[in-house]
């Protein structure tokens, strides 16, 4: 008689393997074509396009700069950013809350990646899906403004922890609001200790010229371990 | 295709547009689609369980997947089988000490010995099928 037990049956798979496999490819391709890769997370309006605005007219004056945006529904960003001069492609989708690797790879169809220096991929206003997608990135960003309150670090742990640099916006804002800066940097040392932290107003310009120096050096940097390589020292 | 019998609901193009409004359910329906495949390997049995691995740090809310799995199972052929989630907790290495020890609170990165600031992460990011309970 055969029995009617069930057996239990050990398979091992990461469920995200299929993303995890691309984005190594991708992440193979980008260095390959020695492309360094920055992606940007945060929640809406925290300012990513302003900044990435900023970054592509500033850096594009220096080098073969692109970025591709993520966008739930609309092409505003894309519009906004083509003013900068460099190729910026939209990546509407649809009702996805975050990019995913798949999404990546096929909108750098038509691009040659050999004549990028530096590519931004700009992800889904959104701190809680993102965190679980690799996107082949070697550093990924992730963006609070002053005006969302001192301890979203606290509230969203985890994509402070798969970020590499966090970044806080909107500096000129921050006595309009009453931002305690301290008080931010602490959250962010809290669940992720050692992480750089760059304070910029896309606005007025502050903070952004050493952000851009530490771009800068990092994609000049030799290839290291990959993401989570940067640390203070 | 759209079987009359089924509301629309179960219409399989509908689940695609549906699978992408939370990564939860994008995930319930990776891991269904997976164990389907095996079950499939191994003569079309039936699944009455898949364990999972889930880390505090992977992503991936709890309550969300648990649901998302019921409502993606149904139609399929793992339609009644269970998610049985291991959730697996974050333990830190601490250079100083030398060792690696469980995280007490997501919101402070530390030692539990020493209490030292320390961001290297030995488990805790997991989401990772681990077995099936196959018929």
């Amino acid at each position: 008689m055969m029995s009617t037990q069930p057996r239990l049956v050990e398979v091992r798979q990461n469920v995200l393997k299929q993303n995890d496999l691309l984005a190594r490819d991708l992440r193979r391709r980008f260095r390959e074509a020695g492309v360094f890769v920055v992606s940007m997370v945060s929640s809406p309006g925290a300012g990513k396009t302003a900044l990435l605005e900023k970054l592509l007219t500033l850096l594009g004056q220096e080098c073969c700069v692109a970025a591709l945006v993520g966008d739930l529904a609309t092409d505003n960003d894309a519009r906004r950013l083509a003013r900068s001069q460099a190729p910026v492609k939209q990546i509407v989708t649809g009702t996805v809350c975050h990019l995913e690797a798949t999404m990546v790879e096929s909108a750098l169809t038509g691009w040659n990646l050999d004549e990028l220096d530096l590519l931004f991929i700009e992800n889904v206003g959104n701190l809680v899906c993102p965190a679980s997608y690799d996107l082949g990135e070697d550093l990924r960003l992730v963006l609070m403004s002053v005006t969302e309150g001192e301890d979203k670090p606290l509230k969203y742990p985890t994509i402070f922890n798969t970020a590499d640099v966090a970044v806080i916006t909107k500096l000129d804002l921050v006595t309009a609001v009453e931002f305690d800066l301290n008080s931010a940097r602490d959250s962010i040392q809290r669940v992720r200790p050692g992480m750089k932290v760059f304070e910029v107003s896309s606005k007025t310009g502050e903070g952004i010229n050493e952000l851009i120096l530490f771009l800068a050096l990092q994609s000049a940097a030799p290839a290291t371990a990959g993401r989570n390589a940067v640390e203070l020292g | 295709m759209r079987t009359e019998s089924k509301p629309a609901f179960y219409n399989p193009n509908r689940k695609c547009a549906i699978r992408n409004r939370m990564h939860e359910l994008s995930i319930a329906m990776s891991m269904i689609e997976m164990a389907a495949e095996e079950a499939e390997r191994r003569g079309g049995v039936r699944v009455h369980a898949i364990h999972l691995k889930l880390g505090k740090l992977s992503g991936v809310v709890r309550e969300a997947l648990d649901f998302s799995y019921t409502v993606a199972c149904v139609g399929t052929r793992l339609e009644g089988s269970q998610l049985v989630i291991e959730e697996v907790p974050v333990v830190v290495y601490c250079p100083a000490c030398e060792a690696e020890t469980p995280l007490a609170s997501i919101q402070q990165f530390c030692c539990a010995k020493c209490n030292a600031p320390t961001s290297q992460v030995v488990q805790g990011k997991e989401l990772e099928v681990t077995a099936l309970e196959l018929e």
